[in-house]
């Protein structure tokens, strides 16, 4: 029986899904000052987190920061939220140190669904979307009692609710996460505009009572002494007020699950969906790394006030009382209670090669994807796309050219650059190994690198900009100093020397190349520095990165020049690559497919070989 | 669209046993069915890839030649393209009657290289592999020769894909520290670390290396033949150039000038010069015509100084044996007379017992020659640079692996070191032409002359 159905309003952009990506979609587009809305299947969950309670990571801490440049709301809200903080990677290197906070889950659902209540030019509307079709100015989105709103753009941000089902054990059945229902019939609409849909999973562990755990068998795991927080604006520094810890699986663990392996869906054939391989499950890991001895999890708070407690690294979809049994062979978990079970989730998604590097679908004028639902995995890239597809559904509104990031912008870049020109097999993960420039996306810098666009948007206050760029002014300007200070020599600058193991000096030195050294950093030679400015400490982290690194920096920014050239030789719109002669078939139909706008993406769509490239410039000159 | 079809010969001028003709193209096959027919009546698009009929070559009834028409379909031909090679009797008039007949029924005649141009631009050759067929087409000896076949058999390729495998290793060893600083991970070891960048480096040293040698092969060497006034040097030339390889240009210069003259000794191609006597002259011609041959002595690669020693050693033989570099070739002439010289101011220079008049110690000097000009030796297996180009890529890779060995040497962390191995990938990506850049398109065009 179809529903009778009646008008309700019209919009610039309506966003679908209150997700990490929704949010900054729908607070981008609203800030942008055009009419949004924002649906969601439940509004109590607005920014969940059903996975684990933190921010940020490797790579991902990166994301956060770039998103924080361009005007995105999460590096606020963790902020806001934050249990615990750490930089990651400390020792390893300034392009590697990530930042990553535990954070109170609730508290920040509830601070983002404050954020889109309080936005001008935003509604926000508890609704499930079921029917999606095109007319005459744009879309029309039907909603479960039959509400119909048009809007001139749409951005699907469903997450795991698209045809969401949830798997443990045997048992299998339709669900959006924690408990949430799922949107079951949108995707058939979507299926019928022509919309090729595919199945990804994904999984999360248990949650357990905290007074059920050993802790005194545990190693702890404590925060950062001298925190850092994620968005330029915050300027209180994060608190430490929990501790997580850090426990091991066994010979014992290894067993259970092995002995109960033919009940995992996944290994019984039942999930078609294809699950993240860079964040496996409890019995991947033990099946695919067989020989090792055992795998770390980590007990994580999931907030001040509740004692439910997550254990990072051990999501499962093997049957309830297999995950009671080995999670109790764990040493401190042995009478462990569950309060909510591990579970796998399979929901729909796009091949993300169907849109264009704006979020924009290729084929679908005025329609967006953002987040999991373009493959994506994890709450922050889900976000860094939601801004960017909500800032382009705006400007499409206005008429706008739409925004681009580049690979050698960011990671925002690179994420979405890897998304619609090489696709995914698999939920993407972001991680410092997919930046070709990880020198110079370093996370000190994003506001450097992106904080000037979010200004010309008009995302980031003038208020905020004056002060970003006092501090730019105040890094350079002590950078130059730097450069002409020289030290001279003297006994005590010879002992710090000495006893930090590197030459001695007789003559004195430049300021410069002291800070050059590997042994020694900005503050150690504060003493020996008399007209030393005081400065704060992110523009002295700054200062310190960029006199220590520059001839490497120097080198990756001719990396980046040198790809640019490939990058600026564009591909005219209406090349038929059918007609390029000496082109592989293989070449020509993913050619066709990705439709690269210049010749540097066209190198990295994979199926696309050197030669093929060769053949396509000739082609093009030619012309 | 598609590109033409084209023919030419591709056997090498001269009277061989047959000649081939190559057609390639889409339609090399209609092309060749017009102008050959089979004893056997079936027409050669019948044919699978890889089979070959016999038949004749005809053109408006007239019979050119019995010939075997061989047919590859695409892409598995040299070309990648359909290609037909028809084998005619041996004979430049056969030849290029049955080619003219192939060029009336639709093909258009191939360019120089062309066939290599399609090859390279439908993915059947990497760069390295193209270039160094278009060396096998102008090499001048046996030697550049093989070292060109190996080049193209993808020696260069395979030596490169090595590193490139080994430095990928490192890259992604980091790449799993950096990413999962939470897992169990072992710390890299910062010793195979730089062990790995060492080893690296001498196998790019010594890459390196070749191309020197391999340009004296190619392009020759260049020699100079020096000493004071009537000591042999012109009778020594004389004799060089006479040896069985035969002389192949002869630049004659002015009188007091240099003379020049390209032989080939033992596969190694030397580019002689005799120059004008060197000695203490008050005559101003005389002098500028000393002074040039000093400088002469100065930039060549190669100095052979000749001596007469049935003389003793005047201070212009001293002097001009202070001028001599570390690798001259001392030539101890007139060894038919009575030694009349001290023989031990050469000390542990290189010298031969010659003479000029009995023939004689020409056997010796050629072998010191080789053994001299090869002693960065090169087997003819080696993988060898072969173009500017090539070797450019290479430096440009070995400075990158010297700077990332200085970083990790000096404690800088792997992220910074890691911008310098990517800097090498870089480099030797596009020696082989797995990453396109403006030079490798660049050179696609010099070389192949793939014009508007």
């Amino acid at each position: 029986m179809s529903i009778p159905e009646y008008f309700a309003d019209s919009y610039d952009i309506a966003v679908i899904g209150g997700g990490h990506a929704g949010i900054e979609a729908a607070l981008a587009g609203a800030r942008l000052g055009v009419k949004t809305i924002m649906f969601t299947i439940t509004l109590d969950w607005v920014g969940n987190m059903p996975c684990n309670p933190s921010i940020g990571g490797t790579a991902k801490g990166h994301v956060v920061r770039e998103s924080d440049g361009v005007g995105g709301e999460m590096g606020k809200a963790a902020d806001a939220n934050t249990l615990q903080s750490r930089m990651l990677n400390r020792g390893k290197g300034p392009a590697v140190y990530s930042l990553r906070a535990q954070i109170d889950r609730r508290r920040y659902s509830e601070y983002m669904k404050h954020a889109v209540e309080l936005q001008e030019n935003l509604d926000v509307k508890q609704a499930e979307i079921v029917k999606i079709e095109k007319c005459e100015n744009g879309w029309k989105l039907v909603t479960n009692l039959g509400a119909v709103y048009e809007t001139k753009t749409a951005i699907f941000a469903t997450g795991t609710f698209l045809g969401g089902r949830i798997y443990v054990g045997e048992v299998n059945y339709e669900a959006g996460p924690d408990g949430c229902f799922p949107a079951k019939e949108l995707s058939n609409s979507i299926k019928e505009l022509g919309i090729p849909l595919r199945r990804f999973k994904t999984g999360t562990p248990a949650r357990v009572l905290k007074d059920s755990i050993d802790f005194s068998s545990l190693e702890l795991q404590e925060g950062d002494s001298d925190t850092v927080p994620f968005s330029f604006k915050t300027k209180k520094q994060p608190e430490n007020k929990v501790v997580c810890h850090i426990a091991y699986t066994n010979d014992e663990t290894k067993k259970v699950i092995l002995d109960n392996i033919h009940r995992s869906p996944l290994y019984a054939g039942v999930i078609e969906g294809v699950g993240p391989r860079y964040c496996p499950s409890i019995e991947d890991k033990i099946v695919r790394f067989a020989d090792k001895k055992r795998h770390q999890l980590f007990i994580e708070p999931c907030g001040e006030n509740t004692e439910e407690m997550y254990l990072q690294g051990m999501s499962s979809s093997l049957p309830e009382e297999v995950q009671i049994k080995f999670y109790h062979t764990i040493k401190g978990l042995e009478n462990v209670k569950i309060m909510r079970n591990a579970y796998a989730i399979e929901y729909d998604c796009v091949d993300p090669i169907a849109l264009k590097a704006s979020l924009e679908f290729k084929d679908f004028e005025g329609l967006f994807g953002a987040g999991q639902f373009n493959g994506s995995s994890g709450y922050e890239e889900a976000a860094a796309q939601g801004l960017i597809a909500g800032i382009n559904a705006a400007k499409k509104v206005k008429n706008e050219e739409p925004l681009v990031l580049s690979r050698a912008s960011s990671y925002i870049g690179t994420l979405i650059d890897d998304l619609v020109t090489k696709g995914c097999s698999d939920p993407y993960r972001m991680m410092t190994s997919r930046s070709e420039y990880r020198l110079l996306l370093r996370q000190d810098n994003a506001d450097d690198r992106l904080m000037p666009i979010g200004y010309d948007l008009g995302l980031i206050d003038k208020e905020t900009y004056n002060e970003f760029l006092i501090k730019r002014e105040q890094k350079e300007m002590e950078i130059e100093r730097i450069k002409s200070t020289f030290i001279p020599p003297s006994k005590e600058l010879n002992d710090l020397l000495i006893s930090l193991e590197t030459t001695p000096t007789d003559t004195g030195v430049s300021l410069e190349s002291l800070i050059k050294r590997p042994q020694l950093d900005y503050k150690c030679l504060e003493k020996f520095d008399k007209n030393r400015p005081q400065l704060s400490a992110d523009v002295c982290e700054k200062v310190q990165i960029e006199i220590k690194y520059e001839g490497y920096i120097k080198r990756q920014q001719a990396q980046i020049n040198e790809t640019l050239r490939l990058e600026s030789k564009l591909i005219p719109n209406d090349i038929n690559y059918d007609d390029v002669y000496g082109l592989r078939l293989e070449a020509k139909e993913k050619l066709n497919k990705v439709r690269p706008a210049n010749i540097g993406q066209a190198e990295r769509i994979s199926g696309v070989s050197p030669s093929d490239i060769s053949v396509l410039l000739i082609y093009l000159r030619k012309r | 669209m598609s590109e033409k079809t084209v023919a030419a010969i591709s056997t090498a001028p001269g009277e061989g046993g047959i000649a081939v003709i190559r057609i390639s193209g889409d339609t090399a096959i209609d092309v060749a069915d017009k102008c050959f027919k089979s004893f056997s009546g079936k027409t050669l698009s019948t044919l699978k890839g890889y089979t070959a009929l016999y038949g004749q070559v005809f053109f408006e009834n007239t019979v050119i030649d019995d010939a075997v028409a061989l047919v590859f379909l695409a892409p598995k031909s040299f070309t990648g393209e359909n290609t037909v090679e028809i084998s005619v009797h041996g004979g430049r008039l056969v030849a290029l009657e049955a080619l003219r007949v192939v060029l009336n029924c639709g093909a258009a005649l191939a360019e120089n290289g062309e066939f290599t141009k399609r090859a390279f631009l439908n993915g059947k050759l990497d760069l390295a592999s193209a270039e160094s067929i278009m060396e096998i087409i102008s090499a001048k000896n046996e030697t550049a020769l093989k070292i060109s076949r190996n080049a193209k058999n993808g020696r260069i390729s395979k030596e490169i894909g090595k590193i490139i495998d080994k430095l990928l290793e490192l890259a992604a060893s980091f790449s799993v520290y950096s990413d999962y600083p939470d897992e169990e991970i072992e710390n890299l070891n910062p010793e195979t670390f730089k062990n790995t960048l060492s080893e690296i480096k001498a196998t790019l040293k010594r890459l390196l290396d070749t191309y020197d040698t391999g340009k004296v092969i190619r392009e020759g060497i260049d020699c100079s033949i020096v000493g004071k006034p009537n000591v042999g040097k012109s009778s020594l030339m004389n004799i060089l150039c006479k040896t069985d390889r035969s002389i192949v240009t002869d630049v004659a210069g002015t009188t007091r000038d240099i003379v020049e003259s390209t032989v080939l000794l033992d596969g190694i191609t030397l580019i002689l010069s005799d120059t004008a006597g060197i000695h203490k002259t008050e005559d101003i011609v005389e002098k500028a015509g000393v002074d040039r041959s000093i400088k002469r002595l100065k930039n060549s690669s190669l100095v052979i100084a000749v001596f007469d020693i049935s003389r003793p050693f005047d201070n212009d033989d001293l002097s001009l044996i202070d001028e001599l570099p570390v690798n001259a070739i001392i030539v101890l002439n007139k060894n038919d007379l009575t030694c009349a010289a001290d023989l031990s101011v050469f000390k542990d220079k290189k010298t031969v017992m010659f003479s000029a008049k009995e023939n004689s110690g020409i056997k010796e000097l050629s072998k010191m020659i080789t053994d001299t000009v090869k002693s960065g030796s090169i087997s003819e297996n080696d993988a060898v640079l072969i173009s500017e180009r090539q070797r450019n890529c290479a430096n440009r890779a070995y400075l990158s692996i010297c700077e990332a060995e200085n970083a990790m040497n000096i404690g800088v962390t792997l992220d910074a070191v890691g911008v310098c191995i990517d800097d090498c990938l870089a480099a030797l990506l596009e020696l082989t032409g797995k990453r396109v850049t403006n030079e490798v398109t660049d050179e696609v065009f010099k070389r192949f002359c793939v014009g508007k």
